[in-house]
């Protein structure tokens, strides 16, 4: 019987959509999930390592003699050899692994290296300064290293030049001539810092051998694709490793590989022969383990009376750290499109640390060095914003913004402006009613992101018994990947969902892509609502001949296989299983990405707005309350999709406030790699939430779609524009530190 | 080994100050800010300490025999020694809240806690808490993502509940601030504490 894949209506569903508590809850609540970090493996050795202090030198020497005679200290490894260059603070350069915590970092300490220092430049948002830096040659005899260089760009026109008219002086000159005609012209810097990934659970693994082979228990959001990199550097078979993670602590874009530091604790364990653990320091996690670009901006933008943006003038620039890189251009402005724009980025290379995916590259930095200009139109025309943000959509014939229909966009719009009550909180810019030095503003912003199904393969194994297992080389960052697999196969098999097995993270198990980019919950759910479907397929098969009913005739709901015409016809989910006699069903899930599928597709929209309170005296911002309304096609789980949004907006309002990466100016030190001083957001910071998703049939119909990038995307701008719509004033770069406030407020007065 | 742990020794010239820095460990110093008033306590009666002792820790209402160094810290005994690894090593300092146990029913990070200030004392862990109200409210609410800080969390919210039965939910906004939640789900574990509060989970 051929199976047409779909999801059941929301009227038929028992499983999916509905509100139901996390699988893996306890374990996790109650300390009995082993995350990496809390693998305690037989005679282990505990590892930790000496980073460089300086941002920028080359290795002159290198003594482990003092450490390897450390009581307590078994074995010293160099990753680093004289002449090495370093070009950011942290970079590891040896690992001492001894008997107890105490002993490796009394071996650390007892490391001897000499460095030769070199010049340091780290001021990112400082465009001026990079362009008049250079690093000193790779060799001598080279030439120095700019520390800019062009990132791309695009021209759009509506006009095409003459034709003996030269494409680039025409495009300068037309951009002028829209931007003198516009009725209004927003021209300001914006941006954004450089924030870390900060794992609360540090990169890193606990490894041993077996013989040859290898099991490394992992912190990965990749569980079926890190075998390979531990074999590639070892120079061993890639069947030879397994990578086991069953519980992560955050990844957030920065854990796809095993990493330099996890292939050095796999060697000293082969060396040793006693497993290793090694786990960075929190400083360590902080300074090298991945950071988000920064991103800046100066930008022209011109509007007709009307407030829609005719033409858009940027140049941006950033640091990805130490190789360069850039906010890409292509998301610039973000989400809208004006029919005339010219865009252009410079990548600046800093000697700070590299940075890696952080939840939505370019997304978050791109819709606040781009919304904000948006907002500051509002404020120029003394607009209400939600206007100007609504006459920019255009129509879903003509449509202004990328992602999302303009329709959906809109639609979200009014939602979130009812839960917010914006019409009656409404005040133009910097004309609210003071309460003292206090006083509130709106802010909103709105995204886009992708977010198709991930490839993804499984196996479900249905036994005799009526048992129902899931197998799947996947992992669970946080998402509730367990939970969203047990309500797949529940909705198909209509049992309880707590009565589904799920076994997830391992390389062994049938291979399943990693979590980047909100693909997971799409690929896992066509994986295992495929091969449930399957399954139910040869199930019914039996049935049928024992009932005397069609197989496609039949269905499975709360615990039975039953007729669509007579549910009177029916036999328990049990006794329909007894009836695969011996041995037990098993059957392959499959999901390619990028497959058309009735179960899945990409592209959402959705609409953030933010309430605030600014003291204009001490400079501190208060959230009051935050909306979010988003659109996500079908939604497996709500109450772990509602969790993931609560938990983007809470590091939204961590990098649109605290967050921050500082840089010494002058020795490119990370001065605030702890979580004293590193500053995130506590249960105190973060006001009344309200998350609504957008889920009509229309969504709904176009099945699953991933939810873990969007939601973190506009806060930067939603509540940069709340603080300018509070105070009259645009404060920038993120975060916006009472210091910056009080800054912005004393240049404005000036 | 000799046992001179936790006797005081009015004829040393050693002050605990003093066994701290020789032990020469960061945490040791880490807990020299953190703990001030067992510092001040302990000062009256000058003690030394020096190698690898057995001590008797009394976790979750068991006395369990751990090898432990002046330097080892209450949270490296109890993760490495007893597998008990619900409390997590995210900072060195207590900034995180992540290593939150009960020491005498007062919360305190054990990883800026020295293994031998906690013989005598009744620690309690999270996984003791299997049957208790707040990880089942945790668990009713969402309050958690990845989990990894969640652990610490409940603890955190034991903690504060034990010593506000009646908190309001102002009350817990302010009071909860010792924790750091890096995925955020800081909403949830507000309704969670308000289930415990209300007698509900």
């Amino acid at each position: 019987m051929a199976v047409e894949y779909s999801w059941p209506s929301k009227e038929k569903s028992n499983a999916i959509g509905k509100r139901v508590k996390r699988l893996d809850g306890m374990e996790k609540s109650t300390g009995k999930a082993k995350y990496t970090y809390d693998v305690n493996l037989k005679n282990q050795l505990i590892a930790k390592a000496l980073g460089s202090p300086h941002a920028s030198c080359t290795i002159k020497s290198i003594d482990i003699a003092a450490a390897q005679k450390v009581p307590g200290v078994v074995e010293v490894m160099s990753l680093k050899k004289d002449g090495d260059k370093i070009e950011f603070q942290g970079d590891l350069i040896i690992v001492v692994a001894a008997e107890s915590e105490g002993a490796a970092r009394e071996g650390v300490a007892a490391c001897k290296v000499e460095y030769d220092q070199q010049p340091v430049f780290v001021k990112d948002s400082d465009l001026a300064a990079a362009k008049a830096f250079s690093f000193p040659p790779a060799k001598p005899g080279d030439k120095p290293i700019p520390a800019t260089s062009a990132g791309g760009g695009k021209v759009q026109l509506e006009k095409e030049p003459g034709k003996d008219e030269n494409a680039d002086d025409f495009a300068v000159k037309e951009i002028e001539r829209l931007l003198k005609e516009s009725t209004h012209v927003v021209e300001a810097e914006y941006g954004i810092d450089a924030i870390t990934h900060c794992c609360l659970e540090p990169h890193g693994s606990t490894v041993e051998w077996n013989g040859n082979k290898l099991t490394a228990y992992l912190s990965t959001q990749n569980v079926s694709g890190c075998d390979e990199g531990f074999a590639n550097d070892l120079k061993i078979a890639a069947s030879d490793v397994e990578v086991i993670c069953n519980y992560i602590g955050g990844g957030f874009g920065g854990k796809f590989a095993p990493d330099y530091w996890s292939t050095a604790a796999a060697r000293i364990s082969q060396k040793t022969g006693r497993p290793v653990k090694f786990l960075l320091d929190r400083d360590q996690e902080l300074k090298i383990a991945g950071a988000r670009p920064s991103g800046y901006i100066k930008v022209r933008l011109g509007a007709d009376s009307d407030g829609k943006i005719t033409v858009w003038d940027s140049e941006h620039w950033v640091t990805a750290g130490a190789t360069g890189g850039a906010v890409n251009q292509t998301v610039i402005p973000y989400v809208f499109a004006p029919k005339n724009y010219r865009r252009t980025a410079i990548n600046i290379k800093t000697n700070n640390g590299l940075s890696r995916a952080w939840r939505a590259p370019n997304h978050p930095q791109a819709c606040a060095i781009t919304q904000t200009a948006i907002d500051d139109l509002a404020m120029k025309m003394g607009a209400d914003s939600l206007e100007i943000f609504m006459k920019n959509l255009g129509t879903d014939d003509k449509p202004l913004v990328a992602g999302a229909k303009p329709s959906v966009y809109k639609a979200e719009m009014e939602r979130a402006a009812q839960l917010m009550d914006w019409k009656s909180k409404w005040h133009p810019h910097g004309k609210g009613q003071a309460k003292g030095s206090i006083v509130d503003g709106l802010g909103m912003a709105i995204h886009t992101w992708g977010g198709g199904a991930g490839q993804s393969s499984c196996t479900i194994k249905i036994h005799p018994s009526g048992e129902v297992e899931a197998t799947c080389g996947t992992q669970d960052l946080g998402t509730g990947t367990r939970t969203v697999i047990a309500l797949v196969l529940a909705e198909t098999f209509g049992l309880p969902y707590e009565s589904v097995r799920v076994n997830i993270g391992s390389s062994k198990m049938p291979v399943s892509g990693a979590s980047g980019g909100s693909t997971t919950v799409g690929g896992i759910s066509e994986s295992h609502r495929r091969a449930a479907q399957d399954a139910f397929a040869k199930i019914a098969e039996l049935v049928g001949k024992k009932l005397d009913v069609a197989p496609e005739k039949l269905e499975a709901v709360n615990g039975r296989v039953q007729s669509t015409d007579d549910a009177k016809k029916s036999v328990s989910w049990k006794e329909a299983c007894s009836l695969l006699d011996m041995s037990p069903l098993e059957v392959k899930g499959e999901y390619a990405r990028g497959t058309k599928s009735s179960l899945s597709s990409s592209q959402v929209g959705g609409v953030q707005m933010a309430h605030v309170e600014v003291d204009k005296e001490t400079g501190v911002i208060k959230m009051k309350k935050f909306v979010a309304v988003q659109d996500i096609g079908l939604i497996i789980s709500p109450q772990q999709a509602e969790s993931q949004i609560n938990g983007a907006l809470i590091m939204g309002i961590a990098y649109s406030l605290f967050e921050q990466r500082i840089s010494d100016p002058n020795t490119g030190a990370f001065v605030n790699a702890d979580l004293a001083n590193y500053k995130l957001c506590r249960i105190g910071d973060i006001g009344e939430f309200v998350v609504e998703f957008y889920e009509p049939e229309s969504e709904r119909k176009r099945g699953v779609i991933g939810l873990g990038e969007p939601p973190v995307i506009a806060p930067g701008a939603a509540i940069s524009n709340a603080v300018a719509n509070a105070l009259g004033v645009r404060v920038s770069p993120l975060p916006l530190t009472p210091q910056r406030v009080l800054a912005a407020l004393k240049k404005a007065k000036a | 080994m000799a046992q001179r742990i936790l006797a005081p020794d009015p004829q040393s010239g050693f002050s605990r100050r003093d066994f701290l820095r020789g032990s020469g460990a960061a945490a040791a110093a880490a807990g020299i800010a953190q703990q001030t008033q067992s510092a001040l306590a302990q000062e009256k009666g000058k003690q030394v300490a020096s190698g690898q002792q057995t001590v008797k820790l009394n976790v979750n209402g068991k006395d369990h025999e751990v090898k432990v160094e002046p330097r080892t810290t209450l949270l490296e005994a109890l993760r490495y020694q007893l597998d008990l690894t619900g409390a997590k090593p995210v900072c060195t300092d207590g900034s995180s809240g992540a290593a939150t146990v009960l020491v005498d029913g007062k919360p305190m990070q054990a990883n800026t806690m020295l293994a031998m200030q906690a013989v005598g004392k009744k620690i309690t862990t999270v996984e003791s808490l299997a049957n208790d109200a707040v990880p089942k409210a945790f668990v009713e609410c969402d309050a958690q993502q990845c989990g990894f800080c969640t652990p610490g969390f409940v603890m955190g919210v034991r903690a504060f509940l034990n010593m506000k039965p009646k908190a309001t939910e102002e009350e817990i906004r302010k009071g909860l601030n010792g924790n750091i939640w890096r995925c955020g789900t800081y909403a949830n574990v507000i309704q969670a504490a308000l289930k415990v509060v209300k007698g509900g989970a």
